[in-house]
């Protein structure tokens, strides 16, 4: 970057709010920089990213086709990471596999964090008879560990990715909800909440525009720890037969039909373990980075 | 939404009474908490049963051909239908629900053909020993863990524990459990196979408490007890990392707390040893909070214990789950999923009741 780019960032005296607002981001960059494991869990979840992006592009093999008479092969120089017991290339898989896994991670959150956001500042900010309704509906999903509500949901639906997907979905707005309300509840009674009051703008417009905005750090902070918890959840269904099916290269699933060679080919049921593993671990990595940049005082 | 004369002591988190009027008495404030704790329980419990009982009339599952079998003549499907009540209104049909229920009836398990309560009953002890062990070894290693991270901030041993705390948090129990099987019972011989006993000690031990070991050790059946504890060890350390990573984390925020505070200094001042300042005082005031990231995680080994007993082919109540799932017996998923959220309640009911009876400085 040059000189005059990091100086027009940094200065004390921003001509313009944009000016204002990239330096801000950038002095969180630099912050958030300053911890080799938070960049490091970042740097796993942008190459995880492209590999699934760019799967049909880094497959050797297509993930799909048997070659029974080559199964449970251990890595070589023709099948990077050895073949299945179905004679399938498991690096092939694991590619295909990061797209259905992280693909259900980012359907999860796109469904649910705007959701969480706004019950928690609609409850939060409005208070009373609302208040306590919308809570109690929190408290309830809350009352049931998440895999086991989710089994449950599975269980009334088809299983499959979809239904995960819906069934974790479920289970992941209350905590969000919460949170943005706990949030609300110390903005509401700002003074500049008053004087938007008072200027006269509608309790929608405060909501949206002034509330949200500043339950976002902490809302983002969480999301990005929970897609750890998330990943795991989809993986554990999976596991169980009730998330994706096979033959869906899901990572849990993976593990699920390759199971019983744990003991004599263990590599391939160990292999997507580690994949999970992985992906999760750089999730809460990144989640507790920027944990320390955005929301400090949570530590 | 008119809210702008609302005075903001009305909704402080957790339904506190406003601080601004006369102050009433301490043990009349803590009574008004407690009770008011207590009252939100049967709103929860309500709404955990509305939440079964929807799952179960969404299901694609016909109950009545599940019970008759899809070759049972038509009014014979028709009896079935009415006497199960399914002609009925939905409220009709949920408050028979909730009868049901309340009288300790969850139907009957096609699987088992058993009543789902005597069921949950038989698996319940095996996870119920699954669970404790597991989480006597979390605390056994996760507290003294925390705390040594806490008193050596920002050094490598501090450093150390984060990361390990990190991947125990991201480590699929389903994985460990597995790479544990082939590392501890394959290669290495050290701890015997899946199950809960050998086959030569099945039906040794008369069952008195459903707990193995505990039954093994009241019969004085010493071989058969080693036995079951063999069985447990592996399990259980598998499961106990589910909640070690989150004790020890937990821990060590407390002690940091502590340890920055002012007596602690003044203490340190007064030349009191390094291991008494920690122990003696830092320490003892994490008691109350860590009482509460206890029981959490107590209940957190239940969703655990799913997977666990799944690989280890442990004859639980998340086994027992996991079967009827695939079996398609709702009765059984619902009644299992129901006995769970009712044991999470409760474990959180007394963590909360605790916090707030133990510690003074909670209003």
């Amino acid at each position: 970057m040059s000189a005059s780019t990091r100086d027009w960032l940094l200065t004390d005296t921003p001509a313009s709010r944009s000016q204002a607002k990239w330096g801000r981001r950038y002095q969180l960059w630099l912050a958030f920089r300053r911890n080799p494991l938070a960049v490091a869990g970042l740097a796993v979840v942008v190459v995880m990213l492209i590999l699934a992006i760019a799967a049909p592009l880094l497959a050797t093999h297509d993930p799909g086709v048997q070659e029974l008479g080559n199964r449970l092969q251990p890595p070589s120089a023709e099948h990077w990471l050895g073949t299945d017991e179905l004679g399938r290339d498991v690096w092939s898989r694991l590619l295909y596999g990061g797209r259905v896994t992280l693909g259900m991670v980012v359907a999860v959150v796109v469904l649910v964090a705007p959701l969480g956001l706004i019950v928690g500042c609609v409850a939060g900010y409005a208070g009373g008879l609302l208040d306590r309704l919308l809570m109690r509906v929190t408290d309830v999903f809350l009352a049931f560990p998440r895999l086991i509500l989710a089994l449950a949901f599975v269980a009334a639906m088809k299983p499959g990715v979809e239904s995960a997907v819906i069934a974790i979905a479920l289970t992941a707005w209350p905590p969000y909800a919460r949170l943005a309300r706990a949030e609300t509840l110390t903005i509401r009674n700002t003074d500049y909440i008053a004087a938007v009051r008072m200027t006269g703008a509608s309790p929608w417009r405060i909501i949206w525009r002034h509330v949200t905005p500043m339950c976002l750090p902490s809302l983002t902070v969480r999301v990005t720890l929970d897609m750890s918890s998330i990943i795991l959840t989809a993986a554990g269904l999976g596991f169980l037969g009730l998330g994706a099916q096979p033959p869906i290269p899901e990572w849990g699933t993976m593990i699920a039909t390759a199971r019983r060679f744990i003991l004599e080919q263990w590599w391939v049921p160990v292999i997507p373990g580690i994949a999970i593993f992985t992906a999760s671990l750089a999730f809460n990595l990144l989640g507790d980075g920027l944990r320390d940049v955005l929301d400090p005082k949570q530590r | 939404m008119s809210d702008s004369t609302t005075s903001p002591a009305d909704q402080p988190p957790g339904g506190q009474p406003a601080g601004g009027r006369r102050r009433p008495s301490a043990f009349r404030l803590r009574f008004q908490a407690v009770s008011a704790t207590l009252a939100s329980i049967p709103i929860t419990l309500f709404g955990l049963v509305l939440v079964t009982f929807f799952i179960g009339r969404v299901v694609p599952i016909d109950p009545v051909l599940a019970i008759v079998g899809d070759r049972a003549p038509q009014d014979v499907v028709e009896r079935t239908r009415l006497e199960l009540g399914l002609d009925q209104p939905l409220y009709v049909q949920f408050w028979r629900y909730l009868e049901h229920i309340v009288s300790g009836d969850l139907g009957r398990s096609v699987m088992t053909s058993n009543p789902v309560t005597q069921d949950i009953a038989r698996f319940f002890p095996a996870t119920f020993e699954l669970a404790t062990v597991a989480m006597v070894i979390a605390v056994v290693i996760g507290v003294p863990l925390g705390v040594l991270a806490a008193t050596r901030q920002g050094k490598w041993v501090d450093q150390a524990v984060r990361l390990f705390c990190l991947a125990g948090h991201s480590l699929p129990v389903f994985v460990l459990g597995l790479v544990s099987l082939l590392l501890f019972y394959a290669r290495l011989g050290w701890a015997p196979g899946p199950g809960r006993q050998s086959i030569y000690f099945e039906g040794m031990v008369d069952e008195r408490t459903g707990i193995l070991t505990l039954d093994a050790a009241l019969a004085g059946d010493w071989g058969a007890f080693q036995d079951a504890l063999a069985h447990l060890a592996q399990p259980a350390a598998v499961l106990a990392m589910f909640s070690l990573a989150y004790i020890a984390r937990m821990t060590r925020a407390f002690m940091l707390g502590e340890l920055r505070s002012e007596y602690v200094t003044t203490a340190r001042a007064k030349g009191l040893s390094r291991r008494r300042i920690i122990w003696g005082h830092a320490f003892r005031n994490t008691a109350v909070p860590l009482v509460t990231v206890l029981a959490m995680s107590y209940a957190g080994l239940l969703e655990g214990a799913v997977l666990t007993e799944t690989i280890f082919s442990w004859p639980g109540l998340g086994q027992y789950l996991t079967v009827s799932l695939l079996n398609a017996d709702m009765n059984a998923v619902l009644g299992a999923t129901l006995v769970v959220g009712l044991i999470y309640v409760v474990l959180n009911l007394l963590s909360d009741l605790l916090y707030r009876l133990l510690d003074p400085r909670v209003k």
